[in-house]
């Protein structure tokens, strides 16, 4: 008969901050990526390499996909709170997303500093 | 001119249908609502609200050729050269009682959750309570507000969760009580709203300005709730 | 009325505009158990149209007091007002504006940070000598943020509202007590006795007997027609007023304010044709005589437009920001109603029925009150009016502008406070309901339920609209009215068999406007017929055959009783509550 719900977390404006801190970050790299590029001596693989081999060049990709990574939570957890009603379903993707991030951000360590 | 309009009686129709109506108009009719009201004259059965016909009540929000708007102030001569047949459906994303009228229920439900009122426990001095022009000006672009729902009904957030996200016309009139520097209880309004689900399912796509009758901006306003949450927490 | 529900309040407001909300938050306040009904969500309701302000001798932007706001409300009203009643009105307009500032009203302000008043039609300093600044302004939307600050304050106080019921009938005991209501859910289509110790009726005004009005579709005059039914009389009804102001054509309301912010009338040779008419104040003079005027001007060849059909409203010199900031309605309601930008071009307007002076007697209590039949006059128990659809009366013969905001403030709250000292006096549970409490309103639902042909009720609504536009409007002849009222009887009696096709139960508009055509013919008839009977010229009512005032013989009231359309009258009081007379003089503006 009543329709209640509880609703009230107290939080939401931190995602909402670091979502657009974290985009501004993610500009600035692809400002970074494209000047790297463009600087390449030559356009071969060992000129790609050495662009790798500059840890400021390794830092600052980890930096970005750290911010991706934060982004695209707080996307994909936006996603399911607007298009997902049962909430067991809802965690269970919030799970599966975190679970996934933290996987690639590892992957992204092992290339990034790798051979 | 042609109207293909939405029609559910839930006494008589199992389900909604769209019917075609061709009216002949007089040179008097320049709004669409003139039109409605001659289609009923012919079809006693087609029921919407309707009550000031001048654009301030609020009752007459429709889905018109796609695009929520009301009907009193919509022009036929605009209408007439978007096609040749005009579609009107009722506001989408609210239940429907009967061929245009919605249930609004959940709409003024989320209205009422954001204390829609001047609270001020100080005892009120003999005269007014002072307020700059400044200060008063802050209430422009917020205070007209008709409560249509025009830009509630156009916002997919509050389709997808209409019991949990205030709407654009919601936060407008939060931000309304946020900016009246006679209100006491700033504070306990950005509490309120300080949620996931009550403000940051908007996602400033900007539907309710699209359709925002009164020419309001309800995205504006929400960004400055949001300023505001920034400006108490760093 | 054996299987009809039946819901029991202290309680029952019917009407949720601007004085139904203050009367009911007067009882909300008071932890009464009450039921607002109101055919339209609250926020809807037709005071959310009113525009240039609401009178309060404030004296913010220059010296004022309520003494000359009482006289020229008097002079306003062509001395038909009760002046016991405007010293009441005029007296408490300060605290009653000031009350709505605390509950949040957006008010324009002054530099100094208090209400920004603006001048009005009729409203002068040290009685009449000059316009003054008396209307508290919130822009050109006074009347939105007014009803939307009442609707907020209720919200607070937990009113309990009734969306979208439509109250049908009075309920009267044998000893003429109003004991409550018949009422219809719109969305379900179900009828329902709502009992209550006090029936406060706050149903607006009627605007809608006339083909061009400035009134909502929903200004049906629904109090009146329960009233008059159950006998009560109707008071000087056969006054309304003609704003000055309608947009031409389409009826919309184009604030007097425009012409306090400095705007003016012009006729077709560009004269400022009120300097002729009224050369102290000029456009603002009471609404009767600048109404009247602009119809003498387009009668005597002077309008403007392809036929001479309107006056034009010049406002461009006042700038564009000046309209942006005072009357950015007005800009909208021009740009979309008549096609003109006011900051460049004139507004085509024509005087449109706006304001109803008449309704239900009242005393300043609120309290319902009509003739004993032994020379006095007696309290209807149990019944109580406020605002339009009530007559006091403070406005007479023709209401000054902002005084009607004004009068729901002041008598919404009084009402309010009459009912809960009432109910607080009288400890008894409810009396019992007659047993065929709700019979004649079923029978009338029973005959529009069963009836398969009959008179259409757009096509009745329509005659009574020609009827009273052609036979009773701003300028009126004898003979023409004569007619009208037997017109007026033969709509009366083809209003009758109206029937509808729409049968069903959920959200039956049709059987709603049919319900509404009822209360208007009953305004109708009791506005011609008081009009008819009328034999002078006076406020709002001009006749051709007595073109003047006549004190000696009409200083009175008209009662109209449905019943035979009888008339009777009542004596005008002429004495305040504690200030000295203002006699009778002819009015000059």
């Amino acid at each position: 008969m009543v329709n209640r719900h509880v609703s009230g977390a107290h939080y939401g404006l931190r995602d909402w901050l670091a979502q657009r801190i974290t985009a501004v970050v993610m500009i600035l790299y692809t400002v970074l990526f494209v000047v790297m590029l463009l600087k390449m001596p030559q356009f071969d693989y060992a000129g790609w390499r050495s662009v790798w081999m500059a840890p400021l060049m390794r830092y600052a990709t980890l930096l970005f996909l750290l911010c991706l990574f934060v982004h695209a939570w707080v996307g994909m957890r936006n996603i399911f709170m607007d298009y997902i009603k049962p909430t067991g379903l809802r965690v269970a993707l919030y799970a599966a997303v975190i679970l996934a991030l933290v996987a690639y951000g590892a992957w992204a360590v092992q290339i990034l500093w790798g051979r | 001119m042609r109207f293909q309009i939405y029609r559910y009686n839930p006494d008589v129709d199992t389900k909604p249908r769209m019917q075609f109506y061709d009216i002949a108009l007089e040179p008097t009719d320049r709004m669409l609502l003139d039109a409605l009201v001659r289609i009923k004259m012919e079809d006693d059965t087609f029921s919407f609200r309707r009550s000031c016909r001048e654009g301030v009540c609020g009752s007459d929000a429709m889905n018109i050729n796609g695009k929520n708007g009301l009907a009193c102030i919509t022009k036929l001569a605009d209408l007439e050269a978007q096609g040749p047949v005009v579609q009107i459906r009722p506001l989408p994303g609210l239940p429907v009682i009967r061929d245009l009228i919605v249930d609004m229920s959940q709409f003024f439900k989320q209205y009422h959750s954001i204390k829609p009122y001047v609270v001020n426990d100080t005892p009120p001095p003999e005269t007014e309570r002072l307020q700059s022009p400044e200060d008063r000006e802050e209430l422009n672009g917020l205070y007209e507000c008709i409560l249509c729902a025009c830009c509630s009904t156009s916002c997919p957030s509050f389709w997808w969760n209409p019991d949990k996200f205030v709407g654009p016309a919601g936060l407008l009139q939060a931000y309304r009580f946020i900016a009246d520097t006679r209100d006491e209880t700033v504070n306990a309004r950005l509490d309120n709203l300080e949620d996931p689900y009550r403000l940051f399912r908007c996602h400033s796509i900007m539907n309710c300005v699209d359709v925002c009758p009164k020419n309001l901006n309800p995205t504006k306003a929400i960004g400055k709730i949001k300023d505001l949450l920034i400006k108490r927490t760093v | 009325m054996g299987n009809i529900a039946r819901r029991q309040f202290d309680a029952v407001v019917v009407g949720a505009g601007g004085s139904g909300l203050r009367a009911a938050l007067q009882l909300a306040e008071a932890n009464l158990k009450v039921a607002v009904l109101s055919k339209v969500f609250p926020t809807r309701s037709h005071t959310v149209a009113a525009q240039g302000g609401v009178s309060a001798s404030l004296g913010n932007e220059e010296p004022d007091n309520w003494h000359w706001h009482m006289y020229d409300t008097v002079k306003g009203s062509d001395y038909l007002g009760d002046q016991d009643a405007i010293e009441f009105m005029c007296r408490k307009a300060c605290d009653a504006v000031v009350e709505l500032e605390h509950y949040g009203m957006p008010f324009d302000r002054l530099d100094n940070g208090k209400i920004y008043q603006r001048p009005f039609g009729g409203h002068t300093s040290n009685y009449g000598e000059r316009a003054i600044k008396r209307a508290c302004a919130a822009a050109d939307r006074t009347g939105h943020a007014m009803l939307h600050t009442l609707y907020q304050r209720n919200v607070r106080a937990h009113t309990q509202f009734f969306v979208e019921w439509m109250a049908l009938d009075l309920i009267r005991n044998q000893a003429g007590d109003v004991l409550g209501v018949v009422a219809l859910e719109m969305e379900t289509g179900e009828v329902m006795i709502l009992q209550a110790k006090a029936t406060l009726l706050a149903t607006g005004g009627a605007g809608r007997i006339y083909s061009a009005s400035t009134n909502a579709f929903i200004n049906t005059g629904d109090g009146l027609g329960m009233a008059a039914r159950a006998g009560i009389p109707l008071e000087d009804m056969e006054f309304w007023q003609f704003h000055p102001t309608g947009v031409a054509g389409a009826g919309v309301l184009i604030t007097e304010g425009v012409r306090g912010e400095g705007g003016f009338l012009l006729n077709k040779n560009g004269e400022r044709f009120m300097e002729r008419y009224a050369p102290t104040v000029k456009d603002l003079a009471s609404r009767d005589v600048v109404a009247r005027a602009m119809a003498t001007e387009i009668k005597e060849g002077r309008g403007a437009g392809k036929d001479g059909e309107y006056i034009l409203l010049k406002l461009d010199h006042l700038g564009g920001d000046v309209i942006d900031k005072r009357l950015p309605g007005i800009r909208e309601i021009a740009k979309k109603f008549a096609n003109v930008d006011p900051a460049t071009d004139p507004i085509p307007v024509v005087p449109t029925c706006h304001y109803q002076m008449g309704g239900v007697p009242t005393n300043v209590a609120g309290q319902a009150v009509m003739p004993d039949g032994k020379g006095g006059e007696k309290i209807i128990k149990g019944l109580y009016a406020a605002g339009e659809c009530a007559c006091v009366s403070v406005h007479g013969a023709n209401r000054l502008g902002t005084n009607s905001l004004l009068d729901l403030l002041v008598f919404g709250k009084s009402a309010g406070e009459q009912v809960v000292k009432d109910i607080s006096a009288d400890v008894k549970s409810l009396p019992d309901l007659p047993a065929d409490a709700a019979d004649k309103t079923m029978a009338r639902l029973a005959r529009l339920d069963s009836a398969t042909s009959g008179e259409r009720v757009n096509d009745v609504g329509a005659e009574m609209r020609r009827t009273m536009q052609a036979h009773c409007g701003v300028f009126r002849f004898p003979d023409s009215m004569a007619e009208g009222v037997k017109k007026m009887l033969a709509v009366a009696e083809r209003a009758k068999s109206t029937f509808i096709t729409d049968k069903s139960k959920v959200f039956n508009t049709a059987r709603v406007e049919a319900l509404e055509l009822d209360n208007l013919i009953e305004v109708a008839l009791s506005t011609m017929i008081s009009a008819n009977a009328r034999q002078e010229s006076r406020g709002a009512h001009d006749r051709s055959d007595f073109p003047n005032r006549d004190d000696v013989n009409w200083m009175k009231h008209t009662l109209w009783y449905k019943e035979g359309n009888r008339l009777e009258y009542k004596p005008v009081q002429l004495k305040p509550m504690t200030v000295e007379s203002f006699e009778p003089k002819p009015r000059v503006y």
